[in-house]
């Protein structure tokens, strides 16, 4: 599944392949009212897609734009006290953004090795047979239910690595147990893509390389690495973009405790944890607990988009063409 | 290639229509059931939400009637008792479970709803405070020191166990308890802070009290509070302390000496479920002719002969 | 020769001047299989502490019985029926509008058109957005068509069919895409209009790229739980679901409700539904891979 939608899923990688051009209306001949009915309905289909995103900016703006009436914008930016249903309510959204910041982090700091390591393994020294062995079990572990990786990073990394076996301060739940789990989950996709662009490279340059007297691991970090650098950086920030929405993993193992998180053995809610927890409970349509939601839910959008678009550009900048 | 694109279609035409086929199969009854007292079997959708404290109840009711008549769709959520209500007074549900009284608000917002509701008490409660089985300084707090733990003024202040008391060790204090939609929340913070809705805000809240049990279990230095049946269902994962010397118990909940937090658990029926819906009517009035039973399998502290005879006037009323 | 000999022998000219004795690149190679070592050590010790936890609640009861307050008594019936009542649906839902979609923009839209462009660009975002946005579209989507009860099976459906669209769209433009244009172009030439030519040459040549695409799309939507909470769809349901606007449940909410559960029955239920659809989803993929490796046609 990573395969097909990480390769595609990766922004800025263009379609070069051209639409077949229409005959020319004097070879259309007998006139058929179906192949235009048939078109219409095909790019109709096509809009769905554009209602589908005119649909989440409105439906995440209009409750949002009843929330700020109410929150000042400053204030929920950078106000570090996050209690909104209760009677002192507080509406600063820094406690959610610093878990989802040290989730994010944490599971950057284990995919990013894991990945780049199977992706160059992969690419560079891995024969055909092999390739066709480990590309299958890397996509098993994209196939994993997020919801069994939380049940997973609670039930084992919590409670028996973490306090069993290290003995480490920490309570029930953490950020680092789901952290360290959602790390696993997002190697396939950095590893899949990184291993896309290194492969895309084209042979010359290695053998330019090794001509020159390099052996293959230089080759690889000062020749191939740097080639593929847009495809690679593309992966790691669709992995940043998969970790700041990721849900399940941090809903099950880290915490509903909305503070500011300043030790990554400590509880934390992250931003889609808040959705899910205060989606548990019953908020009616239009009261200002039902719009936090979806102020909520704007401010993750609006951090993916910008995740999305400086990948975009960064991948525009360092892209090589061959 | 027309052809094995018209197979494909086919062929995936029929796995869906096998995948239906099978959904609606399995949806018919399966084994014969003991017929109902009513004799007709009856069937359709029962809505229940509201506390996570009464839902192991319902749920256990359900489990119950289903024997009984396994047409009956029994959904039981649990929105918090707040949230439950939010959803009876917009005659989203048949039965609101609560574990406080309803609000003046609410009952007003019924009314202006036209939703008229029948309040039936259906168990008892010790609202029991509980710490960490490890935890071996806190067996006996009193009311002052629940206070000195949980009040809006220790928030961010009140962070170790040794402020609480100073005979009690140098332990950070972890803090679990119910959500604001839950009555639970409610009449916690109405006992021990005196008013509904005021307590520190820096402690972990949910709407499930399996995730305050969870916690609770997970931290040497927790605290949380819930329902006495999750006390006896987790019986080796947290440790209930007693409030002013009294421990929470069937015998202590009964005899009202668990107090302040002690309390009663309702569900409150829509009238006009129960009158136009027979499925709604039978399955209130199965909980309430094997309230003992069910009690027993949910752990709750079962209605006293007193408080039975109450709730059975109650329902009479709707009839 | 075995395959781990045939292994390293593939890998020994691999580390540079065949024979390479320095200790960087080998301890470089060393880092790399480590790194390989360390994710599925995860994952295989991911599947051996599930499938050992979940052994003695995989009875014929998981199958046949209900949710219950106790853990010897309950069953994930409603959550099986109801994952395949929600992914029939947003199967239905899905593949031919995200087919449709595809052919559209990659037949017979112009390339260079902006607007086209747009959609290009818009679908590529909308893979990335998370789930659980995909939810309060859903929500706010019921609200407004002032639906009350959101728990429903074509609420859930909605949520997910909205999800993998993108997916969907991207699998099929890329199956289109591997079909050459000399097939379109013979189709042409013999006097087929446009619209003929996909759909008796282009669609059924790039079916099995397609089934692939859907069969991962529809694998993923089985194995999300976000956008399903949002809609509130975490619920005690002792029923079998019995049409689109019936209650349900699905295997993940039903996994994250007993996960939620403090006794240790209702971790192992937990466990042994978590094998159950991983056996589940893992066929699944299977069967996507055996068709893309049997019938895909090199051109």
């Amino acid at each position: 599944m990573t395969s097909i939608t990480a390769r595609k899923g990766g922004p800025g990688l263009a379609s070069g392949h051209p639409a077949s051009p229409s005959p020319s209306p004097s070879l259309r001949g007998r006139r058929r009212p179906g192949e235009a009915l048939a078109k219409v309905a095909l790019r109709l289909a096509a809009g769905i897609t554009i209602v589908t995103t005119l649909g989440i900016v409105a439906a995440l703006l209009v409750p949002s734009l009843g929330f700020f009436a109410e929150v000042p914008v400053s204030d929920f930016l950078f106000g570090d006290r996050w209690a909104p249903r209760f009677a002192e309510a507080s509406f600063g959204v820094l406690p959610l953004v610093t878990a989802t910041l040290w989730t994010t982090v944490i599971s950057l700091a284990v995919a990013v090795p894991l990945g780049l390591g199977a992706a160059i393994l992969l690419s560079e020294y891995a024969s055909a047979r092999l390739r066709k062995v480990l590309k299958p079990l890397l996509e098993i572990l994209a196939g994993v239910p997020t919801v069994v990786y939380g049940f997973f990073a609670l039930q084992f990394v919590q409670a028996t690595v973490l306090r069993e076996w290290l003995q480490l301060p920490t309570g029930a739940f953490s950020v680092l147990a789901a952290g360290l789990v959602m790390g696993v989950m997002i190697v396939p996709t950095i590893a899949s893509i990184s291993e896309d662009a290194m492969s895309a490279v084209p042979q010359a340059l290695r053998q330019g390389s090794a001509a020159l007297g390099a052996n293959r691991m230089q080759t690889t970090l000062r020749v191939v690495f740097p080639a593929a650098l847009s495809g690679i950086i593309a992966a790691v920030v669709l992995g940043v973009s998969r970790a700041v929405g990721e849900t399940m993993i941090v809903a099950i193992a880290a915490g509903n405790q909305a503070v500011v998180v300043t030790d990554p053995l400590q509880q934390g809610q992250t931003m889609t944890g808040f959705i899910a927890n205060a989606a548990l409970g019953d908020s009616r349509v239009g009261s200002l607990e039902y719009d936090t939601l979806f102020a909520v839910g704007l401010l993750l959008f609006c951090i993916t988009l910008l995740i999305n678009a400086i990948s975009i550009a960064l991948v525009r900048r360092f892209r090589e063409a061959y | 290639m027309t052809k094995s694109f018209t197979k494909s279609a086919v062929l995936t035409a029929a796995i869906g229509a096998a995948a239906l086929m099978l959904a609606a199969c399995g949806g018919q009854p399966a084994a014969q059931s003991p017929s109902a007292a009513a004799g007709d079997a009856l069937s359709g959708p029962v809505v229940a939400d509201g506390s996570s404290t009464v839902a192991p109840l319902s749920e256990a009711a359900a489990d119950l009637f289903r024997d009984a008549e396994p047409d009956v769709d029994v959904t039981v959520s649990t929105s918090g008792t707040g949230g439950g209500f939010q959803a009876f007074c917009a005659g989203e549900t048949d039965i609101s479970n609560a574990s406080r009284a309803i609000k003046d608000e609410e009952a007003e917002a019924c009314a202006a709803a036209g939703i008229d509701f029948t309040e039936i008490v259906v168990a008892n409660d010790g609202l029991s405070v509980v710490v960490n089985p490890e935890n071996d300084w806190a067996d006996d707090l009193t009311l002052e020191q629940l206070q000195t733990i949980w009040s809006p003024e220790s928030e961010g202040e009140i962070m170790n166990w040794n402020q609480v008391d100073p005979s009690f060790p140098d332990q950070p204090l972890t803090l679990f308890g119910a959500g604001t939609d839950s009555g639970t929340f409610d009449y916690f913070t109405d006992a021990v802070n005196g008013e509904e809705g005021a307590i520190r805000t820096d402690y972990s809240p949910s709407e499930d009290d399996n995730i305050t049990v969870q916690g609770v279990s997970g931290d040497i230095g927790a605290i949380g509070f819930f329902g006495l049946s999750y006390v006896e269902e987790n019986e080796g994962a947290i440790r209930a302390v007693a409030v002013d010397g009294v421990m929470p118990s069937t015998e202590t909940v009964q005899d009202g000496s668990y107090t302040p937090l002690g309390r009663e658990l309702f569900i409150y029926v829509n009238n006009a479920s129960y009158a136009e819906k027979p499925q709604v009517a039978a399955f209130v009035d199965f909980s309430l002719e094997n309230h003992q039973e069910i009690a027993e399998a949910s752990l709750f502290v079962p209605l006293t002969e007193e408080q039975v005879e109450v709730a059975q006037d109650e329902l009479a009323t709707l009839r | 020769m075995t395959t781990l000999q045939s292994a390293i022998r593939g890998i020994r000219p691999l580390t540079g001047r065949g024979g390479e004795r320095r200790p960087g690149p080998v301890v470089f190679l060393v880092l790399l299989w480590l790194s390989l070592v360390v994710a599925f050590g995860v994952l295989a010790t991911l599947i051996v502490t599930i499938v050992l936890e979940g052994m003695p609640q995989f009875t014929t009861r998981l199958f046949t019985e209900y949710p219950a307050s106790s853990p010897d008594e309950a069953g994930a019936r409603p959550a099986i029926l109801g994952s395949i009542w929600v992914i029939a649906t947003t199967a239905v839902m899905t593949v031919p509008l995200g087919i449709a979609a595809a052919v559209h923009l990659e037949e017979f839209a112009d390339q260079r058109n902006w607007f086209n462009r747009l959609i290009e660009l818009n679908v590529q975002n909308l893979a990335a957005v998370p789930s659980i946005v995909y939810g309060l579209l859903a929500l706010a989507f019921l609200s407004m068509l002032g639906v009350r009860d959101k728990s429903i099976v074509i609420g859930g459906a909605l949520a997910l069919s909205l999800l993998i669209l993108p997916v969907v769209i991207i699998a099929t433009r890329e199956a289109l895409r591997a079909v050459p244009a000399e097939i379109r172009q013979a189709s042409l030439a013999l006097g087929a209009t446009p619209l003929q030519t996909t759909w008796r040459q282009t669609l059924p040549a790039a079916v099995p790229g397609i089934a692939t695409g859907t069969i991962l799309a529809l694998s993923r939507a089985l194995g999300e739980a976000a956008p399903l909470l949002v809609l509130g769809a975490l619920v005690f349901v002792s029923f079998d679901p019995n049409g689109l606007l019936s209650g349900y449940t699905t295997l993940p909410i039903q996994i994250f409700g007993w996960t939620g559960r403090p006794q240790a029955g209702f971790h192992e239920l937990a466990a042994a539904t978590s094998v159950l659809l991983l056996v589940v989803l893992l066929a699944m993929n299977a069967v996507a891979i055996l068709i893309r490796n049997r019938f895909q046609k090199r051109w």
